[in-house]
């Protein structure tokens, strides 16, 4: 799950908690506590500081990052997250509300949500699809791509308020079944992920990039923008170009590349760590 | 982010209506720029007028007064129609070249093509409120011109301001002499050359362009030209794709045999606005089409820059992505 820097008013399920769970820390969380804070502990312990109140803090503090580092808090933020919040979470507060209908992977959706709200806070927070990545949250990394209305997007630059009646799919709506879509396949193939973060954002730019150039697209690697005839065909120099948005902090380019080119060329790639 | 209203726009007049009525408000065409700046705090606007689904995104032959029969691309457009359609290909090459050097595919299907030319600067001093910025809050300095700038102006700086304009679009229109058409609230148009658009920072640096609150582009119009045979986009930067320009040139060309009839050259990454320049330009007409002669433009051009403490490499850097961008263009403008 992403545990980057965080919008402070965004909603968090660390804030959520079950009537019954209990208000006090648990043994993990203070010793979490002391991993990070050790000078504040025993103020914290002396002045029963509650559960709720510790979580917000962590959250607020940017906790998300400073509890990465420690081996404590991992086990903790590990937790699946439909342990903490249910699917459709309505946030507990919503200012400036605006009513929004799209179709999300071939499903109509009806929510109301902050105005500024983005369309991949929406996926990941409103409608549990978390496979849309948080990576930069500025356009600069292409990790939260989507394809709204058949174009590959950025859903962290695009409001969900904005998104009134358009047709959004996720990776979690590319595969039919239990087919998966045939880049997705390839991507399997040629191993085009490490840690795979990257991955939902670069394997729907593919599918929309494939589109582009069937409708002939050019890209300011294309030696005669003047020809437009017809579908392009891609050298490997063209599609790394095209999916210059997307980064990959693995560097899993070569095998990104030859998975897209198996599947624009129609033909068998080598797969790269045979051909080396 | 800070709390904001959000109206979908009805038509454009509504649209400047609301705008004018609100000097905190602010329309919202592709958001790329605009939600980027409001989540850093640097743009906070109260409300935002989605003005994204109103059309005026039409491409088409310009029918009739003085540009007829160039070309018209719909304010509203994407930067990806607008670089794919075959009008602009066949005829502004370069402009498809320019929108194509600029950002992702993805921010390209995203960003409009009047958004594109209201993009703010770069400059990271603007972008990080913590530091004094001129641009961003008028009278607490800037950061940047004793600071680092490596990535700023040469040419047409203030002591108020070093900051560079960041579009490639904006570059290829400025050489095609394009002219941007705008409408208020009333109902009135005006239209305003790119030449005059974009402002040098002077003592406002808070003000780009010469737009006043409630404006909107409705059209950017492409003058008929005999360029498209002879243009090319040079764009030189950090890294090879997904990076704004250290320095670039869009070059267009009309020869007769291999002398030059006319000659348009504009920089970008130099400058608070596209950089026509106009002394290379001047130089190059009449003259036979060599590199000796592409040489002597360029370094008459780059001699009146004045770079800062950690940009003097851009003027090497300038001369030389002139002369290539020549080059390219008498090659043919291809790739
Ligand atoms: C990671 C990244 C990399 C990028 N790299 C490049 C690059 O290399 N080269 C480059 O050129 N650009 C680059 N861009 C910038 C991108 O091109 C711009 O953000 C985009 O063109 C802005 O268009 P938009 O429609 O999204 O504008 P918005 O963000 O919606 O609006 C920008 C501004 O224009 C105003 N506005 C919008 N439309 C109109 C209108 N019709 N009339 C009046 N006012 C209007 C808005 O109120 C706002 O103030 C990059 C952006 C990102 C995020
Ligand atoms: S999260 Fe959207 S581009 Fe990085
Ligand atoms: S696989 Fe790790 S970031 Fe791409």
């Amino acid at each position: 799950m992403f545990i980057g820097p965080d919008d402070h008013e965004r909603p968090n399920p660390f804030y959520t908690m079950d009537e019954h769970e209990s208000p006090d820390l648990t043994e993990d969380e203070k010793r979490l506590f002391a991993d990070l804070m050790p000078e504040d502990l025993n103020e914290i312990l002396d002045t029963g500081v509650n559960r709720r109140h510790f979580l917000k803090l962590m959250t607020l503090a940017g906790g998300g990052i400073l509890a990465a580092q420690s081996a404590v808090a991992e086990q903790l933020i590990a937790r699946p997250l439909s342990e903490t919040i249910p699917t459709e979470l309505v946030p507990a507060s919503i200012e400036n509300g605006v009513n929004v209908s799209l179709k999300v992977n071939g499903t109509a959706r009806k929510l109301a949500v902050d105005s500024r709200m983005t369309l991949l806070d929406t996926l990941r927070e409103r409608l549990d699809l978390t496979g849309s990545k948080k990576g930069c949250d500025h356009g600069q990394c292409g990790a939260c791509t989507v394809i709204v209305n058949g174009h590959r997007v950025l859903s962290c630059l695009t409001l969900a308020a904005s998104c009134e009646g358009k047709t959004v799919q996720t990776i979690e709506g590319l595969a039919q079944g239990s087919q998966l879509h045939p880049m997705q396949e390839s991507f399997l193939k040629h191993d085009g992920f490490q840690c795979g973060f990257c991955t939902p954002g670069q394997i729907c730019s593919a599918v929309a990039l494939l589109d582009e150039a069937k409708k002939g697209h050019a890209s300011y690697v294309t030696e005669n923008v003047r020809q437009s005839a017809g579908p392009a065909k891609l050298s490997n120099e063209e599609i790394r170009e095209r999916m210059s948005g997307n980064i990959c902090r693995c560097g899993a380019y070569p095998n990104i590349v030859a998975a897209i080119q198996e599947v624009h060329s129609g033909k068998p790639v080598e797969q790269v760590f045979r051909s080396v | 982010m800070r709390p904001f209203t959000y109206t979908r726009a009805k038509d454009a007049t509504s649209a400047s209506k609301l705008l004018t009525g609100n000097p905190n408000a602010k329309f919202l065409a592709g958001g790329t720029n605009l939600l980027d700046l409001m989540k850093e705090d640097v743009e906070r606007p109260s409300t935002l007028i989605d003005i994204s689904e109103l059309g005026l995104s039409d491409i088409k032959t310009i029918s009739s007064g003085t540009n007829k029969g160039g070309i018209s691309i719909g304010g509203l457009g994407k930067n990806t129609d607008a670089a794919n359609h075959p009008l602009i290909r066949q005829n502004y090459p370069l402009l498809t070249q320019a929108i194509l050097a600029g950002a992702s595919g993805q921010i390209r299907n995203m960003a409009t093509n009047g958004g594109n030319l209201l993009q703010r600067t770069r400059c990271p001093y603007f972008y990080e409120v913590a530091m004094p910025c001129n641009k961003r809050e008028p009278g607490t300095g800037c950061g940047a011109k004793e600071g680092i700038n490596r990535m700023h102006a040469i040419f047409g700086w203030s002591e108020k301001c070093v900051a560079v304009y960041p579009s490639d679009m904006a570059i290829a229109l400025a050489a095609l002499d394009a002219v941007v058409n705008v409408r208020n609230a009333s109902g009135q148009e005006r239209s305003i050359s790119m030449a005059d658009f974009h402002r040098l920072p002077g003592d406002q640096p808070e003000k780009d362009t010469i737009l006043t609150h409630g404006e909107l582009i409705t059209s950017i119009e492409l003058p008929r030209n005999n360029f498209a045979d002879k243009s090319y986009y040079v764009k030189v930067r950090d890294r090879a794709s997904y990076a704004f320009a250290l320095v670039s040139v869009a070059a267009a060309l009309e020869t007769s045999g291999n002398k030059i009839v006319q000659a348009r050259i504009a920089m970008g990454g130099v400058a608070h606005k596209p950089w026509r320049a106009l002394k290379a330009e001047q130089l190059l007409v009449g003259k036979e089409a060599t590199e000796a002669n592409f040489k002597l433009a360029a370094s008459a051009e780059m001699a009146d820059a004045k770079p800062l403490e950690h940009n003097a490499f851009k003027v090497e850097l300038g001369n030389r992505s002139i002369v290539l961008a020549l080059q390219m263009a008498m090659n043919g403008g291809k790739a």
